[in-house]
């Protein structure tokens, strides 16, 4: 995932009404605007009514703000709510398949238990790790794994939820 | 099917006629057929356009014209996508508009099918919002939900794309009495901190102007405007879509701002203390150098849009709500302000820097517009449509009654003006004058067929300088003169044009002659007329602030040095 540091990173979590076409209205707001989306979590909501997007994007803040409220504009986003810089929990998780030769198997196998990540295939020439946490937690591992052979690496995106009775 | 079941096709027309629909601006083709049917039983009258685009301009003239939402019925396929012009123009404006398109029948959609277009997908940048009907017992929710975005908050068009075994499909639902989107909130008062905000501000101001954009004319604010600005002492100017709201005759009214604009309006907006937008938008028409624009100035912004605020200017105090709602509860809180000075000077503005052009060297488009007005002009419908003649009628043709002037401004949309025109005819009975170019006039020209039929009061009157003028003159003022694509060798007599179709016409090469012709279309009374002024080809348009240059930068007349290319946007 190629992060461009020179712009500000955001996450933004989106209530929408679970209605054909809303991602697209959602993802023409950013794409418009040249707003890049690093990531993009789609799932239902409590009801079957709503669903819920958790995006996470790069861009200058003035573009930003803009962004938030032709989202709240959209009629079929209840709300929109720029989440940088407030109180929430948040988490990720990522599937690694990594190619694990005997004279390399252990030393994977160590970073794996360091950073608490699950052996979900144990096969022959492979491994694939299961490996859930904050964003930053499975950016320093797969930069860790990076010195072994990475075959495939799947991220969920982050997903966050405001502390306390807060709306997300 | 069932006694009491109808078509879906019926269940369009049953829910068109519940909203009130008396005129749709339609065009048929297969996928639309079981629509067009449906309609055969209904008192809807149907106008047969004779071009797509046509009938989106119609829909959205009637619509600007009555406050009524304009309604438009194609075919899918190149039926659809000849509206997405004509959509953006609504967008643009906020305009209620309800486009109704047939579609391939949904076990088809995605494969191709004849005159298949993803059609929603087309649309989704240019409508407030969009449908595709899967399920006939949807619409009649659809349809209300439609009309409900469509026409309230800022207004916008809403396109529904409906397959065609949906409209031969069975319907079974009742009518809803409500419907609910949680997504959907319109703010309808400010809440009073603003408001007292916003007259903190007024209140210390001794050079204040009121902005007047289109969300006045929308929401009738201009009456509580007038009332405001009269018991605190403060000049109105304009945008190009708020001609109107407040008569341009009003001795406190400076007219149009921004580049075009009027000399004094722009000089009341470039030394103001404090300027307050009214459903406008900062458009960079209007604004030029962001940086440069009022800097010093407070500014305060009444917007329905939200999301209109702090999108182009920071403003110190935002308003969100209805402008006349918002206008009439910021009346009570502004007191008369100490402005007499200021009100002297901007009327020694008007002086000083009058609109004043040509009157040698043979028939100017600015005589004729200027004629226009005063002989009856202001009690006509004026659509425009977009170059030099569009800037010259803001000009001269005085707005002095709200909705009686429209124009495609923030789309600038050549082909627009004379079928608004039939839509404002149409839908007002009022006698409707098209300010066309030759330019923009045959984008749009087969529309004809469509004004003869109807015998509609619309009055065409071609500004003919034989270019594009507008591109003409900007070539002229920053390319060193380089003419490419701007003249128009090909034109046809558009009198003789006009004759082919039963359109009764007139020529006016002479100054001697306005008066008499003008006076001759003004009477005519017996469906539309045309009248074509062949005018000096090589006119400007002045005054003219450079896209994105400051105000200060204004040229009242023709510059005496080669001017800059322009940053602006266009
Ligand atoms: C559909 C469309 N195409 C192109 C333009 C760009 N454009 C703006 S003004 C203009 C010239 C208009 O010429 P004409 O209609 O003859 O009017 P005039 O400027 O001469 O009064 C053009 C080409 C536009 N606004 N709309």
């Amino acid at each position: 995932m190629h992060i461009d540091t020179s712009k500000e990173m955001h996450t933004i979590s989106i209530f929408v009404r679970n209605e054909p076409g809303v991602l697209v209205r959602v993802a023409l707001v950013f794409s418009r605007r040249g707003y890049n989306i690093e990531s993009l979590v789609v799932s239902p909501g409590t009801s079957e009514e709503f669903s819920r997007m958790t995006i996470t994007c790069s861009g200058e803040a003035c573009t930003l703000e803009q962004i938030i409220l032709q989202l709240a504009k959209l009629v079929d986003v209840v709300h929109a709510i720029d989440h940088t810089n407030t109180n929430y929990t948040e988490t990720e998780v990522a599937l690694i398949k990594i190619r694990a030769p005997l004279d390399q198997r252990t030393a994977i196998l160590q970073i794996a238990e360091h950073y608490k990540a699950k052996v979900v295939d144990y096969a022959p020439e492979s491994l694939v790790l299961r490996l859930h946490g904050e964003s930053a937690k499975l950016d320093y591992c797969v930069d860790l794994l990076a010195q072994y052979e990475i075959l495939e690496l799947v991220r969920s995106g982050k997903i966050l939820m405001a502390r306390g009775v807060d709306p997300t | 099917m069932s006694e009491n079941s109808q078509t879906g096709g019926q269940a369009l027309v049953h829910a068109l006629e519940r909203e009130g629909v008396e005129a749709i601006f339609g065009y048929q083709g297969g996928a639309a057929m079981p629509i067009f049917d449906a309609l055969h039983d209904s008192n809807i009258k149907l106008v047969v356009v004779r071009h797509e685009q046509g009938a989106t301009h119609m829909a959205d003239g009637y619509a600007r014209a009555t406050g009524k939402p304009g309604v438009v019925l194609v075919t899918s396929g190149p039926g659809a996508t000849n509206t997405v012009t004509g959509l953006l123009t609504s967008l643009m404006d906020s305009v209620p508009v309800i486009v109704l398109c047939g579609q391939t029948i949904t076990s088809m959609l995605g494969k191709d099918a004849f005159q298949e277009a993803d059609v929603t997908g087309i649309t989704h940048a240019v409508t407030k919002h969009n449908y595709l009907i899967k399920d006939a017992n949807s619409i009649p929710r659809i349809m209300k939900e439609a009309f409900h975005i469509a026409t309230t908050g800022r207004p916008g068009p809403v396109l529904l794309d409906i397959p065609k075994n949906i409209t031969q499909g069975e319907c079974t639902a009742a009518p809803l009495s409500e419907i609910t989107l949680p997504g959907y909130n319109v703010p309808g008062r400010a809440i009073t901190e603003d408001l007292q905000a916003a007259a903190k501000l007024i209140n210390k101001s001794r050079r204040p102007v009121f902005m007047v954009g289109h969300g006045a004319v929308l929401s009738g604010a201009g009456e509580a405007i007038v009332r405001l600005a009269k018991k605190a002492g403060v000049p109105v100017v304009n945008t190009l879509l708020g001609k109107g709201a407040v008569s341009e005759t009003h001795e406190f009214n400076l007219g149009m701002v921004g580049m075009h604009g009027t000399g004094y309006a722009n000089k009341a907006v470039e030394n103001c203390d404090l300027i307050m937008a009214i459903g406008s938008r900062w458009d960079d028409r209007i604004v030029g150098n962001i940086e440069a624009f009022c800097p010093d100035a407070a500014k305060l912004h009444i917007d329905i849009d939200r999301a209109e605020f702090n999108k182009v200017i920071q403003p110190d105090v935002c308003l969100a709500g209805d402008a006349r709602l918002v206008i009439e509860d910021l009346i009570p809180l502004v007191d008369p302000l100490d402005t007499a000075a200021w009100l002297k000077d901007c009327s020694s503005y008007k002086k000083m820097y009058a609109l004043k052009y040509q009157k040698q060297g043979g028939l100017r488009a600015q005589y004729v517009l200027d004629r226009l007005d005063k002989i009856g002009g202001q009690d006509c419908i004026i659509t425009t449509d977009v170059g030099q003649h569009q800037m010259w009628a803001a000009q001269f043709l005085r707005t002095t009654k709200n909705r009686h002037w429209i124009s495609s401004g923030g789309a600038g949309t050549m082909g627009f003006g004379f079928p608004a025109a039939i839509g404002s005819a149409l839908g007002t009975g009022i006698s409707s004058w098209a300010i066309v170019g030759d330019g923009g006039f045959q984008m749009t020209l087969c529309e004809l067929a469509t004004a003869a039929e109807l015998g509609v009061p619309v009055k065409i009157l071609v500004i003919n300088n034989h270019f594009l003028g507008m591109i003409r003159q900007w070539q002229e003022l920053f390319f060193d003169n380089r003419l490419t694509a701007a003249p128009l060798p090909g034109n046809p007599d558009f009198v003789k044009l006009a004759a082919a179709y039963g359109v009764k016409g007139w020529n006016i090469k002479r100054m001697a002659d306005v008066d008499k012709v003008l006076q001759q279309a003004m009477d005519y009374n017996d469906g539309p007329c045309i009248v074509n002024a062949e005018v000096v080809q090589e006119d400007n348009v002045y005054p003219m602030i450079p896209a994105g240059a400051p105000y200060s930068e204004i040229l009242l007349e023709a510059p005496k040095t080669k001017l800059a290319k322009p940053t602006g946007s266009t």
